[in-house]
Formats: C-alpha cells, sequence, structure tokens
C-alpha cells in the first residue's frame, strides 16, 4: 500500500490533535511540492520569516495562476470587495492605515488598554455564569462567547443585538472549514454564504447610523473617515469590519482554548500563573509559537520566480507557509517541543510578520492574558477530562472542539 | 599559566573594567554575567547616572512625552558591579594594566572594554558656544535644560545641522508649534547619511511642517546680547535670522582623548579594532586584554569591503557589546566576529525612517517600493553591481528581506519585480551623496577604511 503524501498526512482530521510530528518531518524537506499544481510548502522558521517579509511574494488572490482551493479566502457571494488581507500595497496599506487610526498608535493609542477592565468584567461574568457545575465545557461556555462580546463592544453592536449577531458569525466561522468548502453545495456553505448576506446587511444598517451619530467605537471612525487617508468607502468598512470580526474571533477562541489545554498538560505552569498574574505576558507569547491558533499561512503567491534552497518556485505557484512548524524549528529553538514560558527568545511566527502581521494581535494578547489569568485562578483543581479533546476539522485555524474540565468549583 | 587554565581562572576571579556607562557598557557587563563571569566589575562613568536611553532624548523627551529622569536602560540582569559614576577615566597604562581616573584613582584590570562613545560636536567658536541659549543635545542634562527652555516657549528656535539629531529636534518643535529654522550645509536635510534623492523627501517634510529650512548655508557666527544671551545667527548668504535659542547638531565626536599617548590605535575617528572586538595599538597590533565596542569602536566588516565602520547605532552598540564581552572571557578558539548589519531608525515629522546596511557607501539608489511623492517608499542603495543598503519611509517592514539581500550580496540594478514598485523605481540614479573629503555634520556611519589589498596609504608620522 502506498503511503498517502505527506501533505494529505497533515490535513487529515486524524492527525488534528499532534501535527507536530508530521511538521518535523516536513522540515527535512524544505521546500516541499509533491504534485503538479499542489503548493509549494515552506516549513523552516528562517524561510518563513524571509518570505513573509519579501515583496515579490503576494497576497492577492488575483496573483495566484495555479489551480486548488483558497482556504481563508472570502467567497465573492456577498459582493464585497476583498479586506486588506487579501491585498498587497499600495491597496492593502491604505486600507490598514485607516483601520489603524481607529484601533492603534499613534491615533488611538489607548483604545485596547482602556478595555481592560471591560474585558475583565466580561471574564468574570462568564466564569460567575458556570455557577456549581462539575463539568464545564471551555470552549462553549467561556472560550468563544468571550471574543464575540469583546469585538461587539469594540465594532459598536449593540448588547441586545449580541445573539443575533453569534448567530451570524457561527454559520460562517463553521463555513471556514476547508473540507466544507470543496462542496459549494453543501448545507454548511449555503448557511455561510445565508449568514454573510445578512451580517453585512445588519452591518450596513449600523454603519449608516453611526455615520450619523457617531460613538466611540470602532464602525463610527470608520464610517468618519477622518486622517490623512481620507475615508474608505462604505462597502470598504463592511468588508474590514467582516475581516475584523471573523479573523478576530475563531483564532482567539483557539489561543484561549490551546492555552488552558496547554497549561492542564503542563501543571506546573498553571500553578505560577495562579501565584503571579504577570506571567501571563510570557505564557501568552509561548504559547502563541508552541501552539499557533493559525497553522498555516495558505493564501500567498508568487509573483516572479523566486528560488529557494535550490527550488525555483514558479510565478503564481501557490505557497503554504506552515507557521506551526517553523515555530518549532530546532534550528530557531532549544528544545522546540517543550513548553516553556521562561525561553528569553520567543520571536515566534504566531501572528505571522511583515505588512500582514496580525491586525488584532494587541487585543488578543490581551484577551488571552486576561482569559488564563482568570481561568488559573477561579477554577478549582481543573482537570483534563479527555486528552486530546476533540478538535474542530480545520487543519489552518485549528483548535479543540470542546474542552470538557472537571472542577471542583468556581472559586469567588 | 595554559590558556585554558588562564580562561578559567579569569572567569572564576579575574577583574574586568568598563569603561563607559552607557549602553554599550551596561550591556556588555550582562552579558559578562550570562556568561558566567564571576570575577570583580567595575564600572566607570563620567555622568553621574546609571545607564540610561538615548533615542529618547530627542524625540519623546523633546516633546514632553517623557520624562528625561526617566530613560533608565531596562536590566536584563544583576550585574554586581563596583560603580564608578561621575568619574572619568584620564588615562591608560597598558604595560601595567591600569586605568586611571579623573579622581587620582587608579584601578587595575585583567580584561579592559571601553566603551566611551561620542559627545556632541560643539559649536566651534569657543566664546559663541558659551552664549546663554546656545545648546547641544546628547546627554540627559542636555535634554532636560533644552526642554525647559522649549517649555518657556522660545520666540524661535535655530537649529544647526539637518543630520537626525538636528531634524528630530526641528520636528519636536514644529509639534509643539514653536517657529523653528534649521540651517544645513548640505543641499538638503539627511544627505550625508542618506544621500541627495532622499534627502530632497526629507526637505519636503521640513517644508510641510512649516521649518524654515535654508540648505546650501553655513552658519557664520551666533550673536549674543550685551548680557550674554544669544539673539541672532548670521549665515553665509548675509541673512540673519533671530533667535533666542539655539541648537548645535553637527554630529559627534569621539572620547578617545583619554587614551592620547597610551599606545592604543585611538583617534579622532576611534579605536580600531579587529572583528572580534580587540582593540589595535598604534602600531596596528593587536591587543589580547583591551576590547573596545559601541560608538568608539571602529571595525573592519566583512559585508562592507573589510572597511573599518564606525556605527553610532544603537543595535550595533548592543551587538558589539554582547560580542566584546563573549570574547573577553573566551578561548581565542571560542571568539567571536561582529558582523552586524548596521541599522538605524528615526522618527521625525511623523515619518518614520529606517535602514539597513551602509546607505553612504551606495553609488545609486533605486526606489523598489513605494513612491517618493507620497513619502512612503524602500529605497535600495547599490555599490559597484551589489545591494549595498536600503532606506524606508514609513515601510519598515519589508526591510528584514532586503537586509538578507545585503548580506547574501544581491546584484544591483534589482530586476525582479516586487509588490508596489512603481514607474519611477524601475530606474537606478545616482545616490547623490555629497563629496565624502568635505565636513558634513556628521553621518552616522563612517568609512574609514581600505580593504585590506589597496596599496594606497601613505603613512606620515605625525611631527611632535
Amino acid at each position: 500500500m502506498t503511503q498517502p503524501s505527506l501533505l494529505r498526512r497533515i490535513t487529515d482530521y486524524s492527525s488534528r490533535a499532534d501535527p507536530y510530528p508530521l511538521y518535523a518531518e516536513l522540515r527535512r524537506t524544505p521546500v516541499l511540492h509533491e504534485e503538479e499544481g499542489g503548493p509549494y510548502v515552506v516549513s523552516s522558521y528562517y524561510d518563513i520569516l524571509g518570505l513573509l517579509h519579501d515583496p515579490r511574494i503576494s497576497s492577492d488572490a488575483g496573483n495566484l495562476t495555479a489551480p486548488g482551493a483558497d482556504e481563508l479566502s472570502e467567497p465573492e457571494a456577498t459582493g464585497l470587495p476583498p479586506s486588506f488581507i487579501r491585498l498587497d500595497p499600495p491597496e492593502h496599506d491604505r486600507l490598514r492605515r485607516i483601520a489603524n487610526s481607529s484601533f492603534g498608535p499613534p491615533h488611538r493609542p489607548h483604545r485596547i488598554d482602556d478595555m481592560r477592565e471591560e474585558l475583565g468584567r466580561i471574564v468574570a461574568e462568564l466564569l460567575d455564569e458556570l455557577g456549581d457545575e462539575r463539568e464545564i465545557d471551555l470552549v462553549d461556555q467561556f472560550a468563544y462567547p468571550f471574543p464575540v462580546t469583546v469585538i461587539c463592544r469594540l465594532l459598536g453592536v449593540p448588547r441586545e443585538d449580541e445573539p443575533r449577531f453569534r448567530a451570524w458569525v457561527d454559520p460562517i466561522v463553521t463555513g471556514l472549514d476547508p473540507d466544507s468548502r470543496n462542496d459549494p453545495g453543501a448545507p454548511v456553505q449555503r448557511a455561510a454564504q445565508e449568514a454573510r448576506v445578512q451580517l453585512g446587511m445588519y452591518l450596513a444598517g449600523l454603519a449608516e447610523q453611526r455615520a450619523k451619530e457617531p460613538r466611540d467605537d470602532m464602525l463610527s471612525d470608520l464610517m468618519s473617515g477622518h486622517g490623512p487617508d481620507g475615508a474608505m468607502s462604505t462597502m470598504e468598512v463592511l468588508s474590514t469590519a467582516v475581516l475584523l470580526l471573523i479573523a478576530g474571533h475563531e483564532t482567539t477562541v483557539n489561543l484561549i482554548t490551546n492555552g488552558m489545554l496547554t497549561l492542564l498538560r503542563y501543571p506546573e505552569h498553571l500553578r505560577r500563573l495562579r501565584e503571579d498574574p504577570g506571567l501571563s505576558a510570557a505564557i501568552v507569547e509561548e504559547l502563541l509559537r508552541y501552539e499557533p491558533p493559525v497553522q498555516l499561512v495558505p493564501s500567498r503567491t508568487c509573483i516572479t520566480d523566486i528560488e529557494l534552497r535550490g527550488v525555483t518556485i514558479p510565478k503564481g505557484s501557490r505557497i503554504w507557509l506552515v507557521l506551526g512548524a517553523g515555530n518549532r524549528d530546532p534550528e530557531r529553538f532549544t528544545d522546540p517541543d517543550r513548553f516553556d514560558p521562561d525561553r528569553g527568545d520567543i520571536q515566534h511566527l504566531g501572528f505571522g510578520s511583515g505588512v500582514h502581521v496580525c491586525f488584532g494581535a494587541p487585543l488578543a494578547r490581551l484577551e488571552t492574558q486576561i482569559a488564563l489569568t482568570a481561568l488559573a485562578r477561579r477554577l478549582d483543581n481543573p482537570r483534563l477530562v479527555e486528552d486530546p479533546p476533540p478538535y474542530r476539522q480545520n487543519a489552518v485555524l485549528r483548535g479543540p472542539r470542546h474542552l470538557n474540565i472537571a472542577i471542583d468549583g468556581v472559586l469567588p | 599559566m595554559p590558556a585554558e587554565q588562564f580562561h578559567e581562572w579569569l572567569r572564576r576571579e579575574g577583574r574586568i573594567v568598563v569603561v563607559g556607562a552607557s549602553l554599550a557598557g551596561l550591556r556588555a557587563a550582562e552579558t559578562l554575567r550570562a556568561e558566567g563571569f564571576r570575577g570583580s566589575l567595575t564600572m566607570i562613568g563620567d555622568e553621574p547616572y546609571q545607564p540610561y536611553d538615548r533615542p529618547p532624548l530627542s524625540k519623546a523627551v523633546l516633546l514632553g512625552k517623557a520624562a528625561p529622569d526617566r530613560t533608565d536602560l531596562p536590566r536584563r540582569r544583576d550585574i554586581d558591579a563596583v560603580w564608578r559614576l561621575g568619574t572619568a577615566a584620564t588615562g591608560l597604562d597598558l604595560a601595567a594594566q591600569r586605568v586611571r581616573l579623573a579622581d587620582g584613582d587608579e584601578v587595575p584590570y585583567d580584561r579592559l572594554l571601553i566603551a566611551t562613545g561620542v559627545r556632541a560636536r560643539p559649536w566651534p567658536k569657543e566664546e559663541e558656544a558659551q552664549l546663554d541659549g546656545v545648546f547641544v543635545l546628547r546627554t540627559r542634562d542636555d535634554a532636560v535644560r533644552l526642554h525647559r527652555r522649549l517649555k518657556a516657549g522660545p520666540r524661535r528656535v535655530f537649529v544647526i545641522g539637518a543630520g537626525f539629531t538636528g531634524s528630530e529636534i526641528a520636528s519636536a518643535c514644529r509639534d509643539q508649534d514653536i517657529p523653528v529654522t534649521v540651517a544645513e550645509r548640505a543641499d538638503a536635510p539627511l544627505v550625508g547619511a542618506l544621500g541627495g534623492v532622499v534627502g530632497a523627501v526629507a526637505a519636503e517634510l521640513h517644508h510641510d511642517h512649516g521649518v524654515d529650512l535654508r540648505t546650501g548655508v553655513m552658519v557664520t557666527g551666533l550673536e549674543g546680547s550685551p548680557v550674554g544671551r544669544v539673539r541672532a545667527a548670521h549665515l553665509s548668504d548675509g541673512s540673519v535670522v533671530e533667535t533666542d535659542l539655539v541648537v548645535v547638531c553637527l554630529g559627534a565626536t569621539r572620547n578617545t582623548e583619554w587614551l592620547t599617548g597610551s599606545g592604543l590605535g585611538a583617534g579622532p575617528r576611534g579605536i580600531a579594532c579587529d572583528a572580534g572586538c580587540r582593540a589595535f595599538d598604534f602600531r596596528g597590533i593587536v591587543t589580547d586584554d583591551v576590547y573596545v565596542a559601541g560608538d568608539v569602536a571602529r571595525s573592519p566588516h566583512p559585508l562592507f569591503s573589510y572597511q573599518f565602520l564606525s556605527l553610532e547605532h544603537w543595535g550595533n552598540a548592543v551587538a558589539q557589546a554582547e560580542v566584546a564581552a563573549h570574547n573577553m572571557i573566551s578561548a581565542s578558539s571560542d571568539r567571536i566576529p561582529h558582523m552586524w548589519v548596521p541599522a538605524f531608525w528615526s522618527s521625525q515629522f511623523g515619518v518614520n525612517i529606517k535602514s539597513v546596511g551602509v546607505p553612504s557607501m551606495g553609488e545609486q539608489i533605486m526606489i523598489t517600493q513605494g513612491s517618493l511623492t507620497e513619502r512612503r517608499f524602500v529605497g535600495v542603495y547599490g555599490y559597484q553591481g551589489r545591494v549595498i543598503a536600503a532606506v524606508s519611509f514609513d515601510n519598515t517592514r519589508w526591510l528584514e528581506f532586503y537586509e538578507r539581500q545585503i548580506e547574501t550580496g544581491a546584484p544591483f540594478p534589482v530586476e525582479y519585480p516586487t509588490m508596489d514598485r512603481r514607474p519611477e523605481g524601475r530606474k537606478a540614479m545616482p545616490a547623490d551623496f555629497p563629496d565624502p573629503s568635505l565636513p558634513t555634520h556628521g553621518p552616522t556611519v563612517t568609512l574609514s577604511g581600505y580593504s585590506p589589498a589597496d596599496r594606497r596609504l601613505v603613512f606620515t608620522p605625525s611631527r611632535h
């Protein structure tokens, strides 16, 4: 019997719980090209870092000439223009700058930090709601509702609309699963499509309202269009809002869930975090290296032939950057398969790098630091009910579908 | 004692003296301890402060966004040192292995690290430099005084020299709505460091932010009031600018005078050392117990034709200090070379400027991404058919790629297409650096050496 290709083994669901041995195999062929029309897979740290900064590498699907599904692209059917994650400079730069002027320095240096207290409150409420349960599903009861609530606050979605909002987000996120994407007629895809259209219409109404009566939220800022780069068109605002919503979402759920899973597997660090919340920053950075929520970036191509490690990648080829493999490259990190928040030098690829470096990184960091610190402090004697837990199908946005934890209670 | 035993002894109970208690000195001390040095460590500094960070002094501090006394350098670890702060080193006895101090004390060493850095070059006319209202900006004390005067609301600030420091000061003034005139001998700001093509963009930045920029002129004199306060500056084009605050930004002078007569290869261009940071004596013979790091060092760099480079760059101070510290306590077979790729950044008029490599070696420049007119671009410098440097305006995230191009000696002009390449970027043009034999306000990189293959040096012994 012939062995299935390495790439197929990696995307196969059976390896979801622990893809890392396969990544080690992958790194032995630094530029892997298994079949005609298949992607060029890059897996070592320095190569990935180099390509993330390489101006010959494009994120625009329009430059892709090779066939094949593109796992992270947004379906065109919603009629929204591509968001900046799928654009190259200079268009990318313009949209990202405008979005950033509402999100971070220099125009809004305190927006994220000012949310610290509110994030703490949301986390506390979710934990209070656990009541006296003895077994919880961390995903459904905590890690999932938390980022949704946060992004609603940030964008300016009114509290009373949150349930509707969640009902749309859910099918869209499910629809991002590459496996279900192969079948556009599938119910999952139809539901995602439907939800997208409704979400777009809802956001359009909200954006219009904010244009008339601005408040202190990102939608108002995006619609107001002050600043040196002028305004986004309404359609650009909507695609940006959908991007922030979706990209800042599944990823944070997985980061928090992977985080708790890892801490339960390394209880000494859970104990340390309980005793010293100051460790949360180092723990989250090491998590982003050790179990990054985005395992690979499949949506890059090159605008000219480029040579890498003696392999010529032809213009227009698909390139996969396997961040999860680069993060455990022994050429870069000593003892890479050990979770060690004390390693001084954690320059991980968890947020990517270069001009497309994760836009929401400051928020994701803060959310996860606050969430893990609270979980460590308030969950009384937490134990994993099953290890490994059941994973989501998705190989790109990887994380447990459920994380059942037995507890003796929730401490005040 | 055999070499191996010697290094063991040195690590255990040797005496290491670091002259210069700033960035390079501190990072070296931390590296020594991190690598297991357990002997005695003495830190000598002429300023009375613990090591502090300088880049904020011309930026956040002048804007009032950071207190000048709150820029202490973060510590990586405890270094358990004897601090001799506020005490300048005044001499070195190489044979006796002793450093002489201003207070008459002498400190013996087994290994010495010199990291005395540079100081601001003062206004050359001494009497005018003494006028009240004439400043330089290098130290924390300078920043405190200047900040105080800026807060008092001067009628106009006059900046001499439009290098990085001068431009940053002008930017900080305009940010606070203070009228400012900048006089520059070259035809544009930043010309010495980045050349005329990029300098023209910098000039637009000045103009757009309301700086009264005077280029191609020299300042011929500063005029004081009867009570000794500065009140005007005279320029070589005959014009006079009334001002009550002058900041002299004419680059830096290396702190090597204290080594005069020591026998070390030290002079106005710095202290020559090998790629492992070991200082040369004046005959070109390498020492084994004296090391150099930071702004005051000049060392040959393989990526840049083995020219001797002095780099006034924050990152270089850190990297060189780490190499020097490692080599000081390592056997010769374990030593490592200092091969840091030069890089620096600046922030002025809301623009983030960063460069890698040595732009001033460049003969030509090509705009590979973005556009000069939008003031958002990456420019690549070429030297003898290879990429030697790159500069970015508000485009920092690409520089990592160009750094690799420099390291691998990638060919120039750049043939491949890049994202965001505009028609103007399709051709290489002269980078337009001023004649290096003419003095400027001082670029942050000084090229001062020749390839070992060159034989054009003429030895002229000094006449004492």
